[in-house]
This record gives structure tokens, C-alpha cells and sequence, in this order.
């Protein structure tokens, strides 16, 4: 949802409005409902507005799925790939509660917005503005307090969050209910994000719709549901699990520069 | 007064904050995952020197502070404020003793300053990184003492007391780095 595209019109007589792509996600999903089994792509995608040290509107994204795989099993893999690229040892993999208990002593799927906003601000976060919404006072904690103390001799995995976080992971019942989503970290550097797919159309429906009238809420501009997507889903996506890597920070990483503009030719200020 | 977005930020743009001016220092562009942008700003407030921190919501808007920076020539003191002029313009300012609090150790007339207005008004005044000044009263320097080791606290023209190497003696011109309010070398006219 704060995802913004760039948009384009095609088409002389009877123009219609398309998008660049904010990553592959809906287009390989499609692929795998029509049945292509495992897949990966590395391409660009592109997001409005996303520059700064670790962001520029246009970067690359390493995507793959794997059919029957959850998301345990796919960060397995993604241990072996960091070892392979970085030589990294094996991450520390946290569940989200379990990295805010080790931080903040708090556990983030009851703390309250008042406390969560009294803790930001007992470690030195100002804000312009008191976001009251839960879960931006976790995401906040997560980047301003969290991620700066994380590990820096090995990778952390963080995975079951809140389900207001879910985006395309499915949810797992429980005495807590979790999104099977998880996040990549390599030496504070959120490096990957990825799901163990939610395949319930209806689900994704649903959230779809949810997104739409957050972001008219928010005053953020209207999108139009991807009906492609849907279809695919209707038709049936193999239980799979997928992942988002940005190769800008790995390389990044791999170089052991400190802002994304060195490993581009052209970056956003120079293009 | 002009509305800043903050994709705008950058370092060395000026803020009004707290009704404070501030000067940009860093800003970091801050995306969680799935969620919401910030941007991360590192600023200095213009009137405390304070270096601060705060973090805005990617879509806020900020107004600017009315912020000029100038090389200006030093004047006069007229016993309470300090007397600047723009050269460009040939404006007048005058700064009062907040504005001096580090500059008036190390100025001469006629020297050139930098110069920070607010709404019109000088906020900060920083000497040159460099000047040279004459010693007025020190102990008598060591004799073939060139070693610099040792030194010994000396008066200068503009009031400003120093710690100098042995071997400089009363009516030398000194450079001093007025960052550090150091000693730097002996000076020649």
C-alpha cells in the first residue's frame, strides 16, 4: 500500500494507463498459477518518490519462488546464498515478537500505541508529527531503535509478523495469529522480504479492497485491483513460497560501500 | 514563506522548527519494508547550536526558515553591538552579543566574517577559520627555545588569552585557528 507507481499512457487512438512494475510479484504469480513451477527473475522495478542512502526510484530486484515450500524452508536457502555471496555464517532467525522482547522488553502483538510512542520516545525518537497508528509506531521502532543494534557478525531473519503487516503472506492460526512473512538483515541492511504466499483470492480480495480505503484515508492516489492477479489466484496458485532481494544493497554489501549511489551508473540525481 | 516537502531535504537547507531557524545536517530517506516512509533529519538549530534529530513522515510539509549566509566586512563596535557590512550590497547589520559570543575573541575591523541572518536579523557571526593577531602581554620568551615544547598563556590585542609556545615574545603577530582557539604558527605582516 505505500508502494507508489510510476505511470505511463499508451496507446494514440484509445490510450489506457499503465504502470511500471514496483516489483515482478503479480507477473511471476501469474506464471505459477498457469503451472511453471520454480521460478526466478532478476529486473528492474520501479517505485515513486524512494531515494536516500539505501533507495532509488529505479533498482534491481533478484525474485524467485519455490513450489511447496514454506517460508522456513526458502530462508534456508537464502542461508546458503548469503554464505555463498557474502560469506556470511548462518543468520540468527527471530520471530518478530521475539526480537522486540530481546530489545524492548514489550510484546509488540499487545503493547498498546501510548506505550509503543512512550517507548520511541524514551530512546531518543522525535517525531514531527505522533503517528498513533500501531503498527507505523512498530515499523518505527523497528528502523530507529531495533535495526541499528542489530548483530553486525552475522545475518538476522526476522519472520511471523503482525498480521496489519501481512501484505501476501498467509496467515497461521494460533493463540497468536502470524503473517508467514519474513525480512532479510545483513549487517543492519534489510536486504530481502519475503512470504510463504497467501493463495486465498478472497483473502487477497479482501485486502485489496482494505488497501483502497486506507489509501483513500490517507489521501494516497487510487489504484485499480490487479483483476490479472485475481484470476490467477482464482485459477489456483501452487502453495509456494517467494522472496524479494535487492541486488543494489548486495552488491552494496558485497563492496562494502556505504550509499546506494556508488553502485549505480546513473542514479536518480545524475539521471 | 516558502513550504518544504521532504523530499526536498537535503543537507544545508534551512528549517523553521520550534520557531527556531534550523540548517539541514543530513536527511535519511527511512522505508520499513511494507510500511510507511520517513525521512530521518539530522539538523542543527541556528540559535542554540544544538545538533538534533527528528523524523517526519514522508509526505509532511516543513516551512523555510529565511536564512542567509554572508561573507560581510567587520566594522566597528560601538560598545554594545558589532557593526557588519555586505559587501555586495553594502547593507548594514548589527549583532548583538549572542550572535559574537564566538567571534568577538578573534575579530579585527575590517575583517572578513561569515554571517548568518534571520529574517534580516545577524543570528551568528563566525571569525575567519584563521587570524593573525598581535601578542600583547606574555612572559618573556625562552631564549634559543624553538623546540615548542612547554607553553605559557599570552594576551591578545583583541583581549582573547591564548596558550602560545615559550619562545613567542610580547609584540609578535600569531596565527591562531579560531575553530579550536589554538595556536597555529608565528605570522608575518
Amino acid at each position: 500500500m505505500h508502494l507508489q507507481s510510476l505511470e505511463t499512457r499508451i496507446g494514440d487512438a484509445d490510450p489506457r494507463t499503465f504502470y511500471l512494475q514496483t516489483s515482478p510479484e503479480f507477473a511471476m504469480k501469474r506464471l505459477l498459477a498457469a503451472g511453471s513451477g520454480a521460478i526466478f527473475q532478476i529486473g528492474k522495478a520501479f517505485r515513486e518518490g524512494e531515494s536516500g542512502r539505501l533507495h532509488n526510484p529505479e533498482f534491481t530486484l533478484l525474485e524467485w519462488y519455490r513450489v511447496g515450500w514454506d517460508h522456513q524452508a526458502l530462508m534456508n536457502e537464502i542461508d546458503d546464498l548469503l554464505a555463498y555471496l557474502l560469506q556470511e555464517p548462518a543468520a540468527e532467525r527471530l520471530t518478530y515478537a521475539e526480537i522486540f522482547r530481546r530489545h524492548l522488553a514489550i510484546d509488540p502483538h499487545t503493547t498498546d500505541a501510548e506505550q509503543l510512542l512512550a517507548l520511541l520516545s524514551e530512546r531518543g525518537v522525535r517525531l514531527s508529527a505522533d503517528p498513533l497508528d500501531r503498527d507505523v509506531l512498530l515499523q518505527l521502532l523497528m528502523t530507529h531503535v531495533i535495526e541499528p543494534a542489530m548483530p553486525r557478525d552475522r545475518p538476522t531473519f526476522v519472520f511471523d509478523f503482525p498480521p496489519a503487516q501481512a501484505a501476501l503472506a498467509r496467515l497461521r492460526p494460533g493463540v497468536t495469529i502470524v503473517a508467514e512473512r519474513f525480512e532479510v538483515y545483513v549487517r543492519g541492511v534489510e536486504l530481502a522480504n519475503g512470504y510463504h504466499e497467501l493463495r486465498d483470492a478472497d483473502e487477497q480480495r479482501r485486502r485489496f479492497t482494505q488497501d483502497l480505503h486506507q489509501r483513500r484515508h490517507l489521501g494516497l492516489p487510487e489504484v485499480t485491483v490487479d483483476a490479472h492477479l485475481l484470476a490467477a489466484l482464482e485459477a489456483g496458485l501452487p502453495a509456494c513460497a517467494g522472496v524479494a532481494l535487492g541486488v543494489d544493497r548486495l552488491v552494496m554489501l558485497a563492496l562494502g560501500v556505504q550509499h546506494i549511489d556508488e553502485v549505480l551508473s546513473f542514479p536518480i540525481d545524475r539521471a | 514563506m516558502a513550504i518544504l516537502n521532504t523530499n526536498q531535504f537535503k543537507s544545508g537547507v534551512k528549517l523553521l522548527l520550534d520557531d527556531d531557524p534550523c540548517t539541514i545536517l543530513g536527511a535519511d530517506f527511512v522505508k520499513p519494508g511494507k510500511g510507511q516512509a520517513f525521512v530521518k533529519v539530522r539538523y542543527r538549530n541556528l540559535i542554540s547550536g544544538r545538533v538534533l534529530e527528528r523524523t517526519f513522515r514522508s509526505s509532511e510539509t516543513v516551512e523555510s526558515a529565511d536564512v542567509v549566509e554572508n561573507d560581510m566586512q567587520y566594522l566597528y563596535n560601538d560598545g554594545e553591538q558589532w557593526h557588519f557590512m555586505d559587501p555586495s550590497s553594502y547593507e548594514q547589520y548589527a549583532a548583538g552579543e549572542t550572535a559574537m559570543a564566538d567571534a568577538k575573541l578573534w575579530i579585527k575591523e575590517e575583517d572578513s566574517c561569515f554571517v548568518t541572518l534571520f529574517n534580516n536579523l545577524p543570528i551568528a557571526v563566525a571569525a575567519p577559520n584563521f587570524v593573525n593577531l598581535l601578542v600583547t602581554e606574555t612572559d618573556p620568551g625562552v631564549r634559543g627555545d624553538t623546540s615548542g615544547g612547554g607553553s605559557k598563556p599570552a594576551t591578545l590585542e583583541t583581549g582573547a588569552v591564548v596558550r602560545v609556545p615559550l619562545f613567542i615574545n610580547e609584540g609578535e603577530l600569531i596565527k591562531i585557528d579560531t575553530r579550536t582557539a589554538e595556536y597555529a604558527s608565528r605570522a608575518k605582516e
